[in-house]
Order: C-alpha cells, then structure tokens, then sequence
C-alpha cells in the first residue's frame, strides 16, 4: 500500500502568509458530495432552451481523398431534419483557423477541397434528435476521389513523399535548428558518444466524458457557446477569428463540472466553430455530443515523435553535450497551439542535468492522421522518452551505475535558481536529495537483489528510472520559439502566463472566489477554499468557490484554462493574493475602528482582533457586513466594495531572447522513478513488480489530492507504456475506434505506486507550489521501457509494449512444424493492409471463366450480394452490393473494372467501394490454369479497408476479408461451371451449405 | 406482445429509484437516454454506448447492467436503480458514498454513479471480497482520473465496515 | 453512436419467437441480453426491421441438468449459470472459464445462447461448447434441429443457424467419471476478447484440445492415446496448421506461439 511521507515542510517563501490551519492538509473534498449523489453538472446533464436541435457529423472514410460532390438532398428531406450545413456554408461564414507557423496550409471547421484523415468533417445535419441526424447521415452520398496517403512519419519527411497541402508543397511545415554553447567542439572532444533513435506513438488520455457543447447564434449579439472546452482561452482568440466576430461576440461559458479532461477537451475547438455554423443555419440552438467512436477517431492525439539524441560524454558519465534531432508528426492540420508540443519543453531540453552544450534540429510533418493537441504531459513524454531512454544507454555502453550517471550529471542544490542551457530558469529543488528517497530505504537495494535472485533462476527482471523535469506554469510566449528570431521581433514580444482571482465578501460575511480555471476533477473549489480559509481565518467550509469560466463575466486573460499544471502554482496563487489583498482591506478598517495599528490586526477562527490589544475585536462577518451597509465607516480612502480581483504573471517569463534561449515555464517540479518489470518468457507479457516515484512539486495545497494526481497520472502512463496506441493501417485506415481497441487500463492493469515527496518551495510563485499533475505521464512510459531495456538487454524499445511486440523481442524460437497449409496466408504483421492468396480448383476451363467476365449478368452472379450491375465503360461497372457477415451488413455502392485481360490465363479484378460503413478497395489478380477438364484458379490479393468499420471493426477484418474473397471466387467458378444459383436461396446460404 | 412499431412512442412505466415514473420513447430509444433526457436522471452518465467503459452502468431489477446496451422499452415494468437513489432524502451519502469520498475515490466524477451501482450489486452478492475480486469487478469500468486504487480501497474499507458491524 | 429505426416485439413466448422469425426472417434479430447486439446496433453495423426481444420470455430461461447434459435456455443470463451452485460439478470447464468471460456488468444481462449465436471467434462459450462436444438446439416453425457445435461454427460471426431459427437452448455435456479439464486464457486485458483461448478435456483415451481466437472461429483436435512426452511436437504441429488470424494487437505468428504455450499447460495439466 502507499507509503506517503512528508520529509520537510519548510517556511512558506514570502511573509504573506498566516497561519496554515488548512493549507497542507488532506481535506476531503466540497465537489465530491453532489458528484456522488448524481448531482453533478456536465454539459449533457444541463437542460437546454426549448427548441433546441442536435448535430451529427458527417466524417470522411478516407485518409486523404478529393471531395467532389456532395449530395444531401435526401437527408434534407428526411422528416425531423432541419439543417444540413456543408462546406459552401463553412466558406461563407467562416475563416481558416489561425496557423501557429507562417504556412499557406488552410484549416477549416469542414473538409473544403480534401479529406485529409479519416474522420475529419464533412457535413454537419441538425435534427429534431440526435438519433433522427444519424438517420439523415446515412442518406448523404459524397463523392471521393481517393488519394495515396502518408501515414510514416519519417516518410512525411522526404521529398518525394505526397503532399496533403498542395499549396504548402511539402509536410514539412516547421523546420528550425538551434545551437547553445558549442556543441560541436563539445561532441569533437568527447570521450564517448552514445547515439539513440527512438520513436514515440500517438496516443491520448481519452477522458470518459467526451467533448460537448450548446451553441446559440444570436444574430448581432454573435455566437453564444457552452462547452467542456478548457481553454488555453488564448484559442478563444482562434475561435472568434475563424467566426470573423470580436472576442466580445463570442461569449464561452463551462459547465460547472467536466468528465476529466487531460488537455484532450481542447480538441473542442474546431467543433465549437463548427457548431456556431450550423446554429447559424439552423436559426436554433444547437447541442452536439461527441461520441466515443468520434473521439477516438477524430478528436486529438499526442504527436508521434521521432528521435535520434546523442550524447557527448566524459568516461565518468558526465555529459558535455546533447544534440536532439527530432520529427514531430501533427497529423493532417497543424492545429493550434501546435507545434506547441515541441516548443513547451524546448527551454528545458536538458532536462534535470547540468549540460552546456546543446543542438537541436526541430521538424514539424504533417501526415493523414488526426490532428493532435494537448494530451497530458504535452511534450514531455516524447523528449523523456528520447533523453532517459540515452542516460539509460550511457550507463549501460559506459558501464557504469545509472545512478552514478544520475549523480554526476543532476544540477546541484547550491546553483538554484539555475539558468539550463536553452534558456529554461529552474526555480529550485535537490534533484540528489530526492534520488536518495526514492533509493532510500534500502528500496533500490531491494530491487537489485530480487533481480539477481531471478536472473539466477533465469527469469527476465530489468530495473528502470527515470529523472524528469515537469514544467508548469507555461509561458505564453514559448510557442514563438518556432519563429525565427527577426520574425519574432517583427511581430512582437510574447510572454507570461497570467493568472486570475477574484475574492469577495457578501453582507452575511460570506467569502466567494470566482475563478476561471475551468477544472476537470482536481478538486480547484477545495483547494481554493483551503487557501482562502488560513488567509481570512475562516473554516474552509465557509469559502464559496466558482470554477466556472464566462469570457463575458470573469476576469481573465489569454493564459486562463485548465493546462499546463497551472493550478497549484498560478490560480491558488492568484486567488491567495487576491484573498490578501481584501483581507488587507477589512484589516485597515478594523485598525480605524479599533484605533490601533493595522500590522496589529490578525484573523483567527472566524475573528478579526488586534494582537496588541486582543479585546478589540469584531465577528469577521459583522466587519463585512459594515462594508455593505455602512459605507461610512469604511477608511475615507479606500473604495466601499468588499471584492478583489487579481492579475498575476511570474516575472520570469520573459519573452523568447535573441539567441531562442526561452524560459517555458515558471515552475520546475522534479520527478525520480524506478521500477522493476518482469517479462513472462512465455507470453511476453510486462508486470510491473514495484514501482516507486518520487515528487518534488514545492509547497503541497493538498497531498490527498496530490497523491491522486500522481496515481491518475502513473495509471494513464501505465497504460501508454503498456496497452495504448492509435493504431493505422498503411493506407490511413484508422484502427482503434472503440474501447476495445484502444486499450486503457483498467483496474487489472495498475498497480499501485509507492509515492515519496520531498517540498522544495518554488520562489517564484506566491505559495511556494509548482504543478506535479503530469509528472509520471512524463517518467512513467520511459522508465518502464528502461526496465524492459534492461531486463531483455536491448536497444531498441518502442511504445507500447505489448505482449506481441515484446514476444517479438525475447524471441519465439519457432518449432520445426508442418510447413503451412494451402490456406490462404496473411502477411504477419500486425495492423497492416489486408492480403490474402489462395488456390482453388473449379471444374469449369479457364475459357469458360473467361465467358463470364465478358458476360454482365453473370458478372453479376459472381459478386456476392450484387443487385444490379450496369457497364460504365469497358470492362468497367458499377453495381450495388450488399456484404454480409453474420448480422453485419452493409450496402456499397462499387466500381468494377477489369484489366490487363490475358485469356484464358490471367486478369486483375479490382473493385472499390462505398457505403454508411466506409470504403473499400481490393485488386489481385487471379491466373487459371487447366486441369482435367477444369481449372485451377489461384488469386493474390490486396485489399483495404477504411472508415467506420475499420475503426470499429480491425479486429475482424483479417477473417472477413478472406471469407468475401474466397467466397468471391468459389463462385466466380460456380457460376463459369454454369451452377445456378436457386433464386429463393441467398447466396450465403448456399455458401454455408458448402461449407458444412 | 403487440409490437411496437419503429415511429411509435410507447409508453414506459418503471420504478425509478422507488418512484413510479412514465416516459415515451421510441423502440430504439436506449436506456441511458431515456433515464437521462426523459425522466431526467442525468446522474448516470454516457461514455462510449458500447459498453465497454461501464459510465452508464445502472441496476435493473437489482443488478448492474449497462443501460446503453438496453432499450428504454425493455425497462417497461421493471426496477430501475441510479445514483440519485443511493443518497437519502436529507442528502446523506451512503456508506459506500462515505467510503468513496473519504478514500479521495474520485476525481473528475463522471465514472463513478456506474461505479457505484456495480459495487451496490456486488457487494450484496460478495460481502467480504478480496482485494482482487474487487478489481476483477471494477475492471467493467474504465476511471481515467483516479488509477484505481483509492476506488478499491474504498470498496474494501466499506465492505470491512459492513461486515464487522 | 444511436441505432437505426426498428421495430419491436417483446415475445411472451417461444411459440410467438418462432412465429415472428417464420414472418420477418433474416429481417429480424433475437435480443436476448444485447450484450453482443445492442453494440452492433448502437454502431449501425446491423440494421434489422425487427427486433424480437426473448429476455423476459419464461419458457427460454431456464437450466436443466438433464440426459447427461446441462441445458441453458436462449434467455439464461450468463449470471445465472455463472451463480449456479452446482456448476462446478457438473460442467468444470466453463467454471473455469468464467473469469475470463468478459465482467460482471456485461455477464449480469448477457446470455449463454446468445454468445453462441454471435460466434466471435474470441469468445470463451463456443470455445468451451466445442471442446466438451455440446450441441445447440434449433427451433423454427417447421421444425427442430440439434446441430453439434462442430458443425455450428463457419466463421467469424457466421453460424449454421438459418434465419427463421431460434437457437433455443444450448447443452454442456456433464462431467463423466474419469473426465479431466483445463481452461486458459491471454487477453490483453482481464475480461477482454481472447488473444489465445484454449481448453483441454482428457478423458482415459484421450485428450482433446480446442483453440478460440486463432483462427475465424473455435477450432478443435482430438488426440488418442497421446502420452504426454508426444505432446510437444503434437501441439506444435496444431498450431501451425493454424489458420491464424493477424488483427492490431497481435500477430498470427504470436498467437500460434501462445496457442503451444498455452496448450501445454492445459494438456499437461489435465494429464497430470
């Protein structure tokens, strides 16, 4: 069990604070009485205006295809269906969103031109239900041209790969180098260079609650919109530039509560245009619900990175200098505030080590794959798993203790705050004080002798660590790195991050704080009312907090939002000097009434009193409450009202520096992990034995809640380690639509963690806090990946282990079998493009197939489920077919063509197809060759498959495919035999009837 | 049965958490929105309607099912069990809510209602499980805040009060 | 993710059951606990005119330990068969397979029948059917039908079953003295589909041995008088003759690998 300890609660760093009564302590929490009784508020559960509609979203099946036509007059005519919004709509009243990078790449709310991932949208109907708009998608025909997809991120890359934007002309959309130090002279000098490439895949925190939103058109008033969007609220700038409002005509509210978020629900922000359109068309409010199908397939992913590090390294272990050169792949769009995911870690690319020397080469590639976003973490799991993945290189190619490496190459205490190469301010911690917990207590010694016990009995134990740096608190101004410095000057400074809060103070003596954080479970409104209880003397009970977020209402600013482990460090700062600040007020009043000095007054225990003279005091309420309705008594210069709002921004955060050094973040939180892993030799299955992670995340507000922080964190990474990935087919499919295939944790899958802290205050945020919400999705995946590394003692690791791939690894040591079947064999990889060969004997002669081709109503018979069939051209046909597999069942509209015609030898049949389910494409050719009086018919095939039922569907396709086919051709020589089918027998029947 | 055609609102009357309540829906209507948009349950709650995350899980007739894998017309008649249910007309928690809330069991909170009606089932079924049969049970459930962990011991803590009382 | 349009009867009884599948045929779809279906509806995968629900009907849900098998109706929750006391006595193998059947929500309202007539080719029930030689009982209109589960299975999500039949219950044959059996599993996560399925029977001639998740439906093999020193080779030469199936999260080549891994310990263990 969890073995939690405090080692030092130090001094709070500024004289502003009181008594902690609060602050610190494990309080239970205020949001979890309405969250357990169904009493919550998320954007579903709230009623809307009468006459409200709801959408449904038209997604492409393809990975990259030409958008010809669309036909919706059919779904515009279905009853209940009330506005059907395209493209034509999209142009008239929209822009492309906002680009991070200067590109003539266009990002609109509906595919225009292209589809360029599956899933992306393409039309949007507004119905009287939901279920009624589904129905309405159903009947809308698109027309597609298809168009090879690049799925490889370093194939994006290449020149001659193909473009998704043509008028950008390469996927290569950011390209920048930078030097610090000199790297070079560092690398020629070096004892040792130990190079690594790594890969990281996509994947998500996929929260429970998808995204969802109210939106209203309100004719000269703009846009009125509520959603589960968390901001970072500078993209409500984005949001209002593509609508062509001003921020002031776009109103966005958040539903008091939010499924969990992660940084996915940011992923909202096209949608929320979106839906601000088709209100628009609609004349009514619109309500769309994202569902899980939508959002594992279209919502937002982390990026997949690609990374080759090297390191210059002395034979101690010390390391002189890093060169990063990284591929970032984004997906079809960049979409803000990408490619941010670089930029947020770039001032700290050394991570926790004292390094002099860096060089990085930075590339952004665009593939046909959904576009990514925020995923907890942002950015740190990609550059951890390339930097501790190379220290665990270092010790292993040096041969030393990767403790020692740790040791020799950690900043030391006595440099804080310490200015990292790329320009990153780290504001405190002891890095070795806080590798000793975790190895402490004789817990990595442990370690290390159950890993000799079981290598002795040969079993594969590895041990793993990982050191990270978890950054919060962003700097606004880090994306601006991507530019060039002139190009920087040219648009001016960026910077800050600034936080908000409001405190106030009602007749009864009530405190609210109102701030805009927009949370998603971590529990703001208990904290903030921690916080405001010691600065006021109050019971946290007595602390009305709002989270709720209205760009109408609140004071915010470009920074607000739910990202970035802001909370702890910015918004509980804000709200405790906002807090200050009223109380400083109510104090200069009591002082006049009590006709003592000010500096005397204290609050305790609901009582505001003079310390000197403790017989003058006054109930805190009946002090307020003189505000209200004695304005008189209130101090000749101070103004009447009892409310406080505070803008705060670390002074840290300056702007990107000439030479790109940039501070990204305000805080520096440290994280050391180690774990040990055993691999069933058998299964290749990973267990995680032990796992231990120590935290440093300066002043802990609530280590309950922290500690749940830290678990959530540690699970979500378990399973990126373990289980989770967005999986693609080569040809864009996409594959992990349900949650049965893309595999979160689940309680079987997480153990639990023994969590260590150690509180070194940061100086630079007003409570001493930094933010630790992201730190094991940062250390987690590596340090398991460290552990597999170790225990199998190889190179090359990559996310996530599955028992496949790492089976793959240890080794199957194939038996001397039976040599494969004439069954019809698929290549064995995994996730890749259906193919499928096989032979069949016919009884026809290859003349008589070949008669068949040339006849269009036996044509006709050969395809299975085939309703009509008409020529339109030579050899080529259109038809209506319906596939069935068990209950599955789906009506494609296909294209027949015939080619390469060699009689009686050989052809190429291909077809392609559309329908609800998605599209399909095959050819193989097929060669005959007489036999007896008949003939011997071997088809190769290969097929692809994309859309909905590829999504949803991947773990079948392998059989299905090579059940239509072989059904296919069993009856391409029925039919050339002269077989007829019985009309009152559908051909599966029959089929089933051979097949018994 | 007469059938009930696909245009047609039938009408359905259940017991919802004790009280006789009746709505209409369609025949493909599915529980969860029925419970949720027309009786105006929304305690329970939607996260993937195929089944596998377990956010929507409620009780039926007593045990815990999924109520986005059940029409809203093959709830006509029975009992139907959600989060409003478990907390009493003063607003009490249960113990098992206790049990959630003192073991930080929940973040973001919208898993738990299924959570919760999943353990109100099984654990009048298994009194005194072990730690593993209890994340054998939670493993119907997908809670992407918490890791888990303080949920099982919440479970544990509350099954331990229960049977030593 | 909202189904399309359907109608919908609630059966009062098998008879009515029948009747509707004789009037709608391959338009129509059982409901019985839609722990398969109601999925596939929600998806629009499948889109039947006619939905006919057995799950209340009285006379599909019922067990019986009768003529040396244990019968389980069309509308028998596999909770039901799950909490049977004397389970594990009389069919020890699905006993040992319940852990690994899915979770407790979906087990409280799926049915055994209905596993059968779904026929995923990772499903733990038609494995265990076939590997204890159980038969499913058909009823149409005209008629009834026991089709052993050897001859019911054509593939991923494909049966013997003809559209206007009703499978009415399916049959475990009970433990015969002497009789030994072992289940094991590898999913990727405890109560997901079966990377690799398999179980054993043993009786004093021979062992027999079923695989589900390999190939596009549950495959078995029966070995006489096999000794255990053969069985090596023997089940590696199964696996290979495998015709596995490649899908996103493991390779043909991996699940032949866990069908020997796997096959071994349940032989061994049902010999021992």
């Amino acid at each position: 069990m969890t073995n939690n300890k405090t080692l030092s609660t130090p001094s709070p760093p500024t004289s502003t604070r009181l008594n902690n009564l609060h602050v610190g302590q494990p309080l239970e929490r205020f949001e979890d009485n309405a969250l357990l009784s169904g009493r919550g508020l998320f954007i579903d559960d709230l009623g809307v205006k009468p006459g409200t509609l709801y959408a449904a979203i038209l997604r492409s099946p393809h990975a990259h295809a030409r958008l010809l036509a669309i036909n919706s007059e059919k779904a515009a005519q279905l009853a209940g269906v009330r506005a059907i919004l395209t493209r034509d709509d999209v142009k008239r009243w929209s822009a492309p969103f906002v680009v991070g990078v200067k590109s003539p790449m266009e990002c609109w709310s509906l595919a225009i031109e292209k589809v360029r991932y599956v899933g992306e949208p393409v039309v949007v109907v507004v119905a009287e239900s939901r279920y009624i708009a589904e129905d309405a998608l159903d009947l809308i025909d698109v027309e597609y041209q298809a168009l090879p997809a690049i799925v490889e991120i370093v194939r994006a890359g290449e020149s001659n790969a193909v473009v998704l934007h043509d008028a950008v002309g390469s996927n290569v959309v950011s390209d920048r180098s930078f030097r610090y130090g000199d790297p070079e002279s560092a690398f020629a000098s070096a004892a040792h260079r130990v190079e690594l490439t790594v890969d990281y895949p996509r994947n998500s925190c996929t929260p429970i609650e998808c995204f969802g939103c109210v939106v209203e058109y309100l004719g000269d008033d703009g846009y009125d919109v509520l959603s589960n969007f968390m901001g970072p609220f500078s993209l409500h700038t984005v949001m209002a530039l593509a609508l062509k409002v001003p921020g002031t005509k776009l109103r966005h509210r958040t539903p008091p509560d939010s499924g969990g978020s992660f940084g996915v629900k940011q992923s909202g922000l096209p949608y929320i245009v979106l839906m601000c359109l088709a209100a628009r068309k609609a004349g009514a409010p619109v309500k769309w619900i994202e569902d899980r199908l939508e959002h594992l397939t279209a919502a937002t992913s982390a990026t997949a990175r690609h990374t080759t590090i090297e390191a210059a390294v002395q034979p101690d272990g010390k390391i002189t200098a890093l060169r990063y050169d990284q591929i970032d792949e984004c997906g079809a769009y960049l979409r803000a505030p990408e490619p941010a995911t670089f930029y947020r870690m770039h001032g700290a690319l050394t991570g926790a080590y004292d390094i002099p020397n860096l060089a990085v080469h930075n590339r952004v590639v665009l593939t046909n794959k959904t576009p990514t976003g925020l995923v907890r973490g942002f950015g740190g799991p990609q550059v951890y798993f390339a930097l501790e993945r190379l220290i665990q290189r270092i010790a292993v190619e040096l041969k030393l203790d990767p403790i020692d490496v740790y040791r020799r190459n950690f900043v030391q205490k006595n440099q804080f705050p310490y200015r990292a190469t790329a320009g990153a301010l780290l504001d405190s911690g002891d890095y070795h004080a806080a590798l000793a917990i975790g190895a402490g207590d004789s817990r990595l010694a442990r370690l290390r002798a159950k890993q000799d016990a079981a290598r002795s009995e040969g079993r594969l134990y590895g041990i793993g660590f990982a050191a990270i740096l978890e950054p919060s608190i962003s700097n606004m101004g880090y994306i601006s790195t991507v530019l060039s410095p002139e190009a920087r000057a040219k648009a001016g400074p960026k910077n800050g991050a600034i936080s908000s809060a409001t405190v106030a103070i009602d007749p009864l003596g009530g405190v609210t704080v109102v701030v805009a954080s927009a949370p998603a479970g971590q529990g703001h409104r208990t904290v903030l009312a921690q916080v405001v209880a010691d600065v006021f003397g109050l019971q946290p009970k007595d602390i009305q907090v709002n989270v709720e977020f209205d760009t109408e209402k609140d004071a915010w600013s470009v920074a607000a939002g739910n990202y970035s482990s802001r909370f702890a460090g910015a918004v509980a700062g804000a709200a405790h000097l906002a807090a200050i600040k009223l109380r400083d007020k109510l104090a200069r009043a009591a002082a006049q009434n009590f006709g003592v000095d000010t500096s005397s007054i204290s609050f305790e225990n609901g009582k505001i009193f003079s310390r000197m003279q403790p017989d003058k005091a006054q109930p805190f309420a009946r002090l307020a409450a003189g505000f209200h309705w004695s304005p008189a008594l209130v101090p000749a210069d101070e103004s009447p009202g009892l409310r406080e709002t505070v803008f705060w921004s670390p002074e840290q955060l300056a702007a990107p520096d000439a030479d790109d050094r940039v501070n990204t973040s305000a805080a520096y939180g440290f994280v050391f992990d180690i774990c040990g892993v055993e691999i069933d030799r058998d299964t290749g299955r990973v267990r995680i034995d032990d796992y231990i992670t120590t935290h440093d995340a300066g002043t802990l507000l609530n280590p309950a809640l922290a500690d749940g922080q830290i678990r959530g964190g540690f699970a979500q990474a378990v399973g990126a380690a373990l289980l989770e990935e967005f999986r693609y087919g080569d040809d864009g499919a996409f594959l992990s639509g349900t949650f049965a295939d893309y595999l979160a944790p689940t309680s079987c899958d997480v153990p639990e963690p023994t969590i260590l802290h150690l509180e070194t205050p940061s100086p630079f945020t007003p409570l001493g806090a930094k933010g630790l919400g992201e730190g094991n999705n940062m250390s987690t995946p590596v340090c398991i990946a460290n552990a597999v590394a170790d225990a199998l003692n190889v190179k090359e690791v990559t996310l996530p282990l599955t028992p496949s791939k790492v089976m793959a690894m240890v080794g199957i040591n194939a038996p001397e079998g039976r040599a494969q079947s004439a069954l019809p064999t698929m290549p064995n990889q995994e996730g890749r493009g259906l193919s499928a060969a096989g032979t069949i004997d016919i009884s026809a002669t290859p003349e008589n197939v070949f008669d068949v081709l040339n006849d269009p109503n036996k044509l006709a018979q050969v395809i299975p489920g085939c309703h009509n069939l008409t020529a339109i051209g030579k050899d080529h046909y259109r038809a209506d077919v319906t596939i069935k597999i068990g209950i599955v069942k789906a009506r494609y509209q296909v294209e027949v063509k015939l080619s390469e015609l060699d009689p009686p030898r050989s052809f190429v049949l291909s077809g392609k197809g559309i329908s609800a389910m998605g599209v399909s494409e095959g050819s193989g050719r097929i060669t005959l060759a007489p036999r007896d009086g008949g003939a011997t018919l071997h088809y190769d095939y290969s097929a692809n498959v994309s859309g909905k039922v590829a999504a949803i569907g991947a773990r079948m396709l392998d059989s299905a495919a090579k059940f239509v086919l072989k059904q296919l051709f069993e009856k391409l020589g029925q039919v050339a035999t002269g077989d007829s089918v019985p009309p009152t027998r559908p051909w599966w029947q029959k089929l089933t009837a051979k097949v018994k | 049965m007469k059938p009930i055609r696909s245009n047609e609102h039938a009408t359905i009357s259940l017991r919802l958490n004790g009280f006789e309540r009746t709505g209409h829906a369609e025949p493909r209507m599915l529980l969860c929105d029925f419970l949720r948009h027309k009786l105006g349950a929304t305690g329970t709650h939607v996260g993937c309607e195929h089944g596998v995350c377990g956010a929507c899980t409620v009780r039926v007739d007593g045990v815990a099912a999924r109520s986005c894998l059940m029409l809203a017309v093959q709830a006509d008649g029975r009992q139907i069990d959600t989060v409003e249910g478990l907390t009493d007309s003063d607003g009490l928690l249960n113990d098992l809510q206790q049990s959630f809330k003192r073991h930080h069991a929940l973040q973001c909170g919208f898993c738990t209602a299924g959570i919760l009606m999943s353990c109100m089932d099984y654990l009048q079924r298994v009194p005194n499980p072990s730690e593993q049969q209890v994340r054998d049970m939670l493993s119907g459930h997908l809670c992407r805040c918490t890791g888990y962990t303080n949920i099982v011991n919440a479970v544990l803590d509350t099954a331990n009060r229960r049977t030593s009382a | 993710m909202k189904p399309a349009k359907f109608d919908y009867i609630r059966a009062d009884s098998a008879d009515e059951a029948l009747r509707l599948l004789a009037e709608y045929g391959d338009e129509a779809r059982i409901l019985a606990g839609g722990q398969s279906l109601m999925p596939m509806l929600n998806m629009r995968l499948t889109q039947p005119q006619v939905l006919i629900d057995i799950s209340q009907t009285d006379d599909l849900n019922f067990m019986r330990a009768e003529d040396g098998t244990l019968r389980i109706g069309a509308a028998t929750t596999q909770a039901r068969l799950e909490w049977r006391e004397q389970l594990k006595n009389e069919v020890p193998l699905v006993h040992q397979a319940f852990p690994h059947i899915s979770h407790f929500q979906i087990r409280n309202r799926g049915t055994v029948c209905g596993s059968i007539a779904h026929a995923d080719p990772s499903a733990e029930f038609p494995l265990c059917l076939l590997a204890l030689g159980g038969e499913i009982s058909l009823r149409s209109k005209k008629g009834s039908r026991l089709v052993p589960a050897n001859e019911f299975f054509l593939g991923t999500l494909r049966t013997a079953r003809e559209p206007d039949e009703l499978i009415e219950s399916v049959s475990f044959p009970l433990l015969k003295p002497r009789q030994q059996f072992a289940f094991d599993e590898f999913s990727m996560r405890h109560g997901d589909y079966a990377i690799v399925a398999v179980a054993a029977v043993a009786d004093v001639e021979g062992v027999t041995f079923a695989v589900g998740g390999v190939a596009d439906r549950p495959v078995s093999q029966y070995w006489r008088g096999v000794s255990g020193n053969d069985m090596d080779a023997v089940i590696n030469d199964y696996s290979q003759s495998l015709d596995a199936q490649n899908d996103q999260h493991a390779s043909a080549i991996y699940r032949k690998h866990l069908v020997r891994v796997l096959g071994k310990r349940v032989i061994e263990r049902v010999l021992s």
